[in-house]
């Protein structure tokens, strides 16, 4: 054990004495999560619009009054007509237009319905869909106020919004992008200690020495695995300080899961430096060119249940997406281990058979 | 100059003979065209939802109908317990519990008026707010259709309309930006693995005593790879209009111009990259965590009106920002020249300073 | 300095270079006649690559000056690049395309019309007897068939000076013996040849010969005279007891 223990203290050394790559690995992911916590966001809060009244009378002024008030929109220009509409939509300078047919408060009074046009540029659908459902429930708010008929069916319902009262798209993302972070960092230390090894030629003077295959890894991963813990209490107060994100569940158990999750990702990377030098440059193509895809099958941004079905089978087998499973349950949901020991499990799983195969290709270059 | 086209030549042979490359460039993109864009939604359909019929009448059992049939909604559960709706809410079983309560049809008959009560996994941030409002908007529906059954008549005429993308298919919204993330990876990414690998060989060594000039040199490389990126946006478009439908409303001319500006940019970043690393490994984890950032905060895969303001600002200086708006612009809504000048002329100046930086921070760096 | 018939093809001066602190070649001085061929000797890490750098240009020197054919190394470096011709160590020849296309770049590179590419492409192969390994990828033909070519793809645009760079390393003996054959025929030509070698048998070949140590020039002349002048049995020799109190 004290060879185990000798290895790992030289890991350690190595590591804290690399001043700037040791910023760098706890610096890396607390400003990624700033920078893109700011920036992955699908909230629709400030709507450009248009508005198209050819002959405004009180009822018309009304509702752009309305509009106005309801402190979502931004009412970019006024015009008669539709045809100084169409370039503001294509420039992106407006997002939707409220159409009031002319004679609009005429046609109302007289019982024949006036028409009022929604347009939503739904070049990217959910914004489509929002400006048009918040205009709607601006111009429906008025219908009902005016209203004094009382055949006019209301059925009012009771919105609860769980978990998440705020709807703040932040609370969504940033523990996705936790995962996404830790996962990057896991990558450049796996990469850091590639390089150092192939720099000093030591991992050919390891396999020959009394240690186990095992040990070998094990002295690898294990100081990075501590300082992955670093980045991994780092990112997640910054989700609670910078962004607000509740924890509502066990703080302890995030921890530990984070530490789990980036276990697997180093294991990962061992893997990948256990394979032979000839192949390594064409595994970490492989590693980095399917990362990206690989971070936005986790779930990370786009919802896991929007996927076609061969896609939701394929995100299944990447490690982050459990982690955002497990991370947005605690913070948000405040669940325990009761809901989440599938996905605790099957990382657990994923870690040990990562390891298992990396001790079999160090076992076989041992061989050759 | 006539030593450029030779040397433009022999890489071009290089990349065609090379497999891993030509891999690289040509099939690569495709599978990851394939596969973003269909796992790039944020398509909202089939919510599960949990029913909670307290009421049990003609009048609930047709709303529920209505849910049923909007096509949005999928009927997941059904008791009597809001308990065990909140359960299936807890679990992620269901995205929305509708609860209907006991006198909802007796209350509409008196009053024509009643309450419901809708329970939404806000987990997903914005996406409750559109199961919300296709929620509201099947109420209203059915409250109008009420009102009309009972002789009543609305004052306002409400009609809405999508332009550009009425059948709301993400992948007419994220295909043109994909198809901008591919070019970026292909320019940046090859560019600097390129030149690193020469860095490693030490063929660069033995060009540098020949009468070839730096600026010989560069444009003789990024040439072939500003060409390739062309092709790949090219092969690019025709996967995703005939396989997804995208749209091409407006000037294909006009595109690829911007395109071909665009990709100077991203080749000066890559030759850029290419100056401070020294193997191909450092080459591809660099160009990697470089393009991350800028593809994030491009508006390729959120919206750009959606991120903080001060991000916004900074996404100015992002090149990928603008050269995904002015696709999105071009293909989607049939954008002219005049809609884009500004994106497109922040292009063009980028491309001259990033250019002349790349090539400056080269140069100093062999002497 | 300009070089005049039968002047100096390569001239250094107190020829420095410092990088920081360390002077790794320190004030240099020596001439190579045209037609000449020089054997620039020297342990690794005693100045022979740098110096060499300076002399092609690659770098600049911190003190001194340098002409090679008539053109000053700091001031006129893209001319002497015109005028030399190189083979590096580490790389010379494209192993993914044929020797055609390798001969046709350099050719261009060097501003050769076509006409005179193609002409010198079929006297090249045919002196070495490659004609029919031209369409061959460079990547299957012998280590020492490419040693060759790639001399004679340096002398492509017929410079006056040539740099080889360990031209002979990992090659067997009679392949050697035809490379020098090579260096003779050139140098009978009028190309001036600068060689740096490992192997002290080779200095014998050597018109002159140079040994630098720790960035100066620590002995100079014909091998036969200055085996006679260091009372040394052979190069090897004399190399071996120049370079010890450096170590």
């Amino acid at each position: 054990m004290t060879a185990l223990a000798g290895l790992i203290r030289k890991e350690v050394y190595h590591i804290l004495r690399d001043r700037r790559t040791l910023v760098v690995i706890v610096a890396l992911p607390v400003l990624q999560v700033i920078l893109f916590g700011y920036a992955i966001r699908t909230d629709v809060d400030r709507v450009r619009l248009a508005v198209v009244d050819p002959s405004p009378d009180p009822m018309t002024l009304a509702l752009r009054a309305r509009l106005d008030a309801a402190g979502v929109f931004e009412i970019v220009t006024v015009s008669p007509t539709m045809d100084a509409i169409e370039p503001l939509f294509r420039r992106g300078e407006a997002q939707g237009a409220i159409v009031f047919e002319p004679d609009f408060a005429e046609h109302a009074g007289r019982g024949v319905p006036a028409s009022l046009l929604i347009v939503a540029d739904a070049t990217e659908p959910n914004t489509g869909s929002i400006v048009q459902a918040y205009a709607s429930a601006v111009v429906q708010a008025y219908e009902q106020e005016q209203t004094t008929r009382s055949r006019v069916v209301r059925i009012a319902p009771a919105v609860r919004m769980r978990f998440n009262p705020t709807r703040r798209s932040s609370n969504l993302f940033v523990p996705g992008l936790m995962a996404f972070v830790l996962t990057i960092v896991s990558s450049l230390m796996t990469a850091i200690s590639l390089t150092r090894e192939k720099e000093t030629g030591t991992l050919e003077a390891l396999l020959v020495s009394p240690l186990r295959p095992w040990q070998i890894i094990a002295g690898k991963v294990a100081p990075y695995v501590v300082v992955g813990f670093a980045s991994v209490v780092g990112v997640i107060v910054e989700a609670r300080l910078v962004f607000g994100v509740p924890l509502r569940g066990s703080a302890a158990l995030l921890l530990a899961e984070g530490v789990l999750f980036i276990l697997v990702s180093l294991s990962l990377g061992i893997l990948i430096s256990a394979r032979t030098s000839s192949q390594r440059v064409a595994m970490l193509g492989a590693l980095v060119g399917t990362m990206l895809p690989t971070m936005l099958l986790s779930g990370f941004i786009f919802p896991i249940e929007s996927m076609p079905a061969p896609l939701r089978a394929i995100s299944a087998v990447v490690p982050a997406r459990w982690f955002v499973l497990v991370a947005r349950s605690v913070m948000l949901k405040g669940t325990g281990l009761a809901y989440l020991w599938p996905a605790t499990l099957i990382l657990l799983a994923m870690a040990l058979a990562l390891l298992a195969a990396s001790t079999r290709a160090f076992h076989e270059r041992l061989e050759a | 100059m006539r030593r450029i086209l030779f040397l433009a030549r022999a890489e071009v042979l290089h990349v065609v003979r090379d497999r891993a490359t030509l891999a690289q460039v040509l099939i690569v993109p495709i599978l990851q065209l394939l596969v973003l864009s269909n796992a790039a939604t944020f398509q909202i359909r089939d919510t599960p939802t949990y029913i909670v019929d307290l009421d049990r009448s003609t009048a609930s059992r047709r709303l529920v109908e209505r849910f049923e049939s909007s096509g949005h909604f999928r009927v997941a559960g059904r008791s009597a317990s809001p308990t065990l709706a909140d359960e299936a809410l807890l679990a992620g079983d269901v995205t929305m519990a509708l609860t209907i309560p006991h006198d909802f049809e007796a209350m509409l008959v008196r009053t024509s008026a009643a309450p419901l009560q809708l329970s939404v996994n806000a987990e997903k941030g914005s996406a409750a707010g559109i199961v919300q409002s296709y929620a509201s908007s099947i109420v209203s529906a059915y409250a109008a259709e009420l009102t009309a059954a009972g002789g009543g008549a609305a004052r306002i005429d409400l009609r809405t309309r999508s332009w550009y993308n009425p059948s709301l298919d993400y992948r007419h919204y994220m295909v043109p930006g994909i198809l901008v993330a591919l070019v970026t990876l292909i320019g940046t990414l090859l560019t600097a693995q390129n030149i690193a690998r020469e860095k490693e060989l030490g063929t660069l060594e033995q060009l540098n005593v020949t009468p070839i000039t730096r600026g010989q040199f560069i444009a003789a490389k990024l040439l072939p790879f500003w060409t390739l990126g062309l092709l790949d946006l090219a092969i690019g478009l025709v996967v995703g209009v005939v396989v997804f439908g995208v749209p091409v409303r407006g000037s294909l001319l006009l595109l690829f111009s911007a395109a071909a500006i665009y990709l100077v940019v991203a080749l000066a970043i890559g030759l850029w990259i290419s100056t401070i690393v020294e193997t191909q490994q450092q080459a591809m984890f660099v160009t990697f965590f470089v393009m991350n950032v800028y593809l994030l905060m491009s508006g390729l895969f959120t919206p750009i009106d959606s991120m903080a303001p001060w991000v916004q600002t900074v996404s100015q200086v992002n090149p990928v920002r603008h050269f995904v708006t002015i696709s999105r612009a071009v293909l989607v809504k049939g954008a002219g020249v005049r809609d884009v000048a500004q994106p497109l002329l922040i292009l063009v100046v980028f491309a001259g300073v990033t250019l002349t930086l790349a090539v400056r921070q080269y140069s100093k760096r062999i002497a | 300095m300009s070089d005049a018939p039968g002047g100096a093809a390569i001239d250094a001066h107190d020829l420095t270079r410092r990088f920081g602190s360390f002077t790794a070649v320190d004030r240099v001085t020596f001439a190579v006649r045209r037609g000449e061929v020089f054997g620039f000797l020297g342990a690794n890490g005693a100045g022979k690559t740098t110096a060499i750098r300076m002399l092609t240009g690659l770098l600049s020197p911190s003190g001194g000056r340098a002409t090679v054919a008539g053109h000053d190394v700091a001031r006129d470096a893209e001319r002497v690049k015109r005028d030399i011709g190189y083979m590096s160590q580490r790389f010379s020849l494209y192993e993914d395309l044929t020797v055609r296309e390798n001969i046709r770049l350099y050719g261009g590179i060097y501003d050769l019309a076509d006409r005179e590419i193609r002409d010198r492409t079929a006297r090249m192969l045919g002196r070495l007897g490659l004609e029919h390994a031209a369409d061959s990828l460079v990547r299957a033909i012998p280590l020492g068939w490419r040693q060759k070519l790639a001399f004679s793809v340096a002398l492509l645009h017929e410079p006056r000076v040539v740099f080889l760079d360990e031209p002979t390393s990992g090659v067997d003996p009679i392949t050697r013996r035809q490379f020098w054959e090579l260096i003779y025929e050139a140098a009978a030509a009028g190309t001036t040849v600068l060689v740096t070698t490992h192997y002290m048998d080779e200095a014998e070949y050597c018109d002159r010969i140079s040994i630098m140590v720790a960035g100066r020039i620590a002995a100079l002349g014909a091998p036969a005279e200055l085996k006679a002048r260091f009372q040394a049995p052979s190069i090897d020799d004399l190399f071996v007891r120049l370079a010890r109190p450096a170590q």
